[in-house]
């Protein structure tokens, strides 16, 4: 998406939103899985979807942008790799803390920030499930348990590569 | 011979598919079940023997080649022994979690020949007022958090009059220390299935949803691959199992906000909107979903009644102590040196699952404190440790059971920061509908600063007695009015972390 016109972008975000509006048709108020449609696909929900969506779900714009900017998980700009430390306290007992300041400092950014190449998206995170096997981190939809400095660095290096 | 190894997100976390892998390139056959919840043993390799299954663990895919030629496969190869005769094990009541751990979670042949489906035949031989005062009779209370019971839930949503009711499942599970209910969904999703539809049975619903949250895409896989199967099997749909019930689910997946777990929240993100907590009344019960009749029960009470209807109310109510009965899923987590779930009937000791089962500390240090129920949950000391768990105990001691979580610490921990910190999670997580929670949670983390830091302590001490009694007397849901308990119970226990010097580190 980066390498586009951003005229393109917002074509190509509303046709998207135009096809995630379509595959749920059938769903009962389903804003949220068209959400998770346009995210899956473009790695955020770029506000261009707002108009074309209320306009689709005959609602206001107001109320599409109140459920996207709402939760957490609706990024609002793409990243190649989304990496979630998680913070809650299971994980604080065992260093959680210190793993997500280890990982901003490896990665050079505070959490909720993106690389400046665009690669890794650093978020915190409260509980993965994984609270026995702690300090959890996320890795594009897959959970790492016992997370050291050093394996959060393989981690990373992993999908840098990819 | 067949060797299992769990698909568990936990067992994936620290290498099971690396080692099933490993063992699959050795040309050993491997089926994937979800974990028996001895997750320090993870990744747990077992293998068949006359005698039962023996267990290997924790396995690193580098250890397979020597397991192997030592004699892995016949079991004679030494380990862990027979698994269900291990401690952790033989010690549990598995009703609900009875098949986790044990069977292909997307088999409904092992599903059926592991005693799955007979709970739903039974119920759907009775009428749904039968079905219902069954419930009642076992006593099961939901295991969401909140404790309420779940048969007169149920009575009144069959009350309710209307032709569109709706069962939804609370999967949302946003509290630190607990993964039982994702365990449950990626171990033996078909019982969440089970139970469901016996509700809707109960209470005259022909439509489901399983709202879970965002953090479990492994848990959302299996769900949604176990309800396909469940229609192919006849066991959602039209007529099912023959009977005149009509009834189809869905999961809808949530974004990243706790607040959406309160069951009326839940109920405005599956609407398409903003997770914002609705005033009660009207109650859920009777207008829910899209203003209907809506029955909304966590995962693990629905995940009881399958057992409940197929063993009988009364075997159930034999369990348990006071007014918690039956059997529930604690979860140990944080710094414990054996982590994982524990299925036993309420009034075990607290002490008795930290300490005997858990091993204390996974560090070796002692242990200071444990949360128990969540970030809305008290801080318990070791003094307390002979509390037995039961709802009405831990209330009486200004805690709570909610969940079944419990989150160990070590004496490292600073009670001081993990209070601020309990600001921070309502901070964070607050829905923003009322004044005390929203903006009492954002001074209640500056007032911790400025005590850390020392500034006018005796001060700044009563604004947080001032700060806490408004939210626990003004907040709209527990969010805002249970925060002050995390930091309450720390202050209340370790004094010392609020008052003595140079606290900011
Ligand atoms: C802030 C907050 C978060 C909650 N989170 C959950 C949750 O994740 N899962 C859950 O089942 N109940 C949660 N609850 C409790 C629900 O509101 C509700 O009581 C429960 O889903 C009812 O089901 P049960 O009776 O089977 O427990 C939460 C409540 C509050 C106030
Ligand atoms: S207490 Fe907090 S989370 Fe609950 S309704 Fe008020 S603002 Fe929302
Ligand atoms: S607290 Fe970190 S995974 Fe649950």
């Amino acid at each position: 998406m980066t390498g586009l016109a951003p005229s393109a972008q917002v074509v190509a975000a509303e046709e998207c939103a135009r096809a995630a509006f379509a595959e749920h048709a059938g769903d009962r108020g389903p804003l949220m899985p068209i959400f998770h449609t346009i995210q899956e696909r473009l790695g955020y929900v770029p506000p261009e979807v707002e108009p074309v969506l209320a306009d689709l779900l005959n609602i206001s714009i107001a109320e599409v942008h109140g459920v996207r900017t709402f939760y957490h998980d609706f990024r609002h700009s793409p990243a190649a790799h989304t990496v979630l430390v998680c913070r809650a306290e299971a994980c604080q007992s065992l260093g959680g803390q210190a793993l997500m300041a280890y990982a901003e400092e490896a990665l050079g950014v505070d959490k909720g920030e993106v690389t400046p190449d665009g690669e890794i998206r650093l978020e915190q995170v409260f509980c993965l499930g994984n609270c026995a096997l702690g300090p959890s981190v996320m890795v594009d939809g897959r959970v790492h348990g016992r997370v050291s400095p050093a394996r959060f660095d393989a981690l990373v290096g992993e999908v840098r590569s990819t | 011979m067949t060797v299992y190894v769990s698909r568990d997100s936990a067992s994936v976390s620290v290498g099971a598919d690396e080692v099933a892998a490993t063992l699959e390139r050795a040309g050993v056959q491997v089926l994937r079940t979800g974990s028996r919840g001895m997750l320090w043993l993870e990744p747990l390799v077992e293998v068949d023997t006359p005698e039962g299954r023996v267990g290997y663990g924790p396995v690193n895919p580098e250890d397979v080649g020597g397991l192997i030629s030592s004699g892995l496969l016949d079991g004679s190869a030494p380990g862990l022994g027979l698994v269900e005769e291990l401690p952790w094990m033989r010690t549990q009541n598995r009703l609900t979690f009875a098949r986790v751990g044990v069977i292909d979670p997307l088999s409904p042949d092992a599903h059926l020949q592991y005693g799955g489906n007979v709970g739903l035949q039974k119920a759907l031989a009775m009428e749904p007022a039968a079905v219902v005062a069954e419930v009642s009779d076992s006593g099961l209370r939901g295991r969401g958090g909140a404790g309420f019971p779940t048969g007169i839930k149920w009575k009144t949503v069959l009350g309710a009059e209307g032709p569109l009711k709706f069962v939804c499942c609370n999967a949302d599970e946003g509290d630190s220390s607990t993964f039982a209910d994702r365990m449950l969904m990626e171990g033996d999703p078909f019982t969440l299935i089970e139970g469901m539809t016996i509700a809707a049975h109960a209470v005259g619903a022909s439509e489901g949803y399983v709202y879970i949250r965002s953090e479990y895409p492994d848990a959302v896989a299996t769900m949604r691959a176990a309800i396909e199967i469940a229609r192919a099997q006849g066991w959602l749909g039209d007529n099912i199992l023959g009977s005149d019930l009509s009834y189809d689910m869905h999961v809808r997946v949530g974004a990243g906000a706790y607040i959406c777990g309160e069951e009326t929240s839940m109920l405005e993100s599956l609407e398409g909107k903003r997770g914002m907590v609705r005033a009660k009344p009207p109650i859920p019960a009777l207008e829910g979903l899209f203003g209907k009749p809506t029955v909304v029960n966590n995962v693990l009470s629905l995940g009881a009644v399958p057992q409940i209807l197929a063993k009988g109310a009364k075997a159930y109510a034999d369990l348990g102590v006071g007014r918690s009965r039956g059997t529930t899923i604690f979860q140990l987590g944080g710094n414990i040196a054996r982590g994982g779930v524990y299925e036993t009937a309420f009034g075990i000791t607290l002490g008795e699952l930290v300490n005997d089962l858990g091993g204390g500390t996974a560090s070796g240090r002692p242990i200071r404190a444990v949360q128990v129920g969540g970030p809305l949950g008290a801080y318990v000391p070791v003094e307390q440790f002979d509390l037995p768990m039961d709802y009405e105990a831990f209330a009486e001691a200004g805690a709570m059971v909610g969940h079944g979580g419990i989150a160990v610490f070590d004496d490292t921990v600073d009670m001081s920061w993990m209070a601020r910190f309990a600001f921070e999670f309502c901070a964070a997580e607050s829905c923003g509908k009322c004044t005390p929670c929203r903006i009492g949670a954002v001074r209640g983390v500056e007032t911790m600063d400025r005590i850390r830091a020392g500034e006018d302590r005796e001060k700044n001490l009563l604004l947080l007695d001032d700060l806490c009694e408004l939210m626990t007397d003004g907040s709209l849901c527990a969010m805002g009015g249970l925060t002050p308990l995390p930091v309450q119970s720390a202050r209340r226990h370790f004094e010392e972390d609020f008052t003595g010097k140079d606290l900011a580190r």
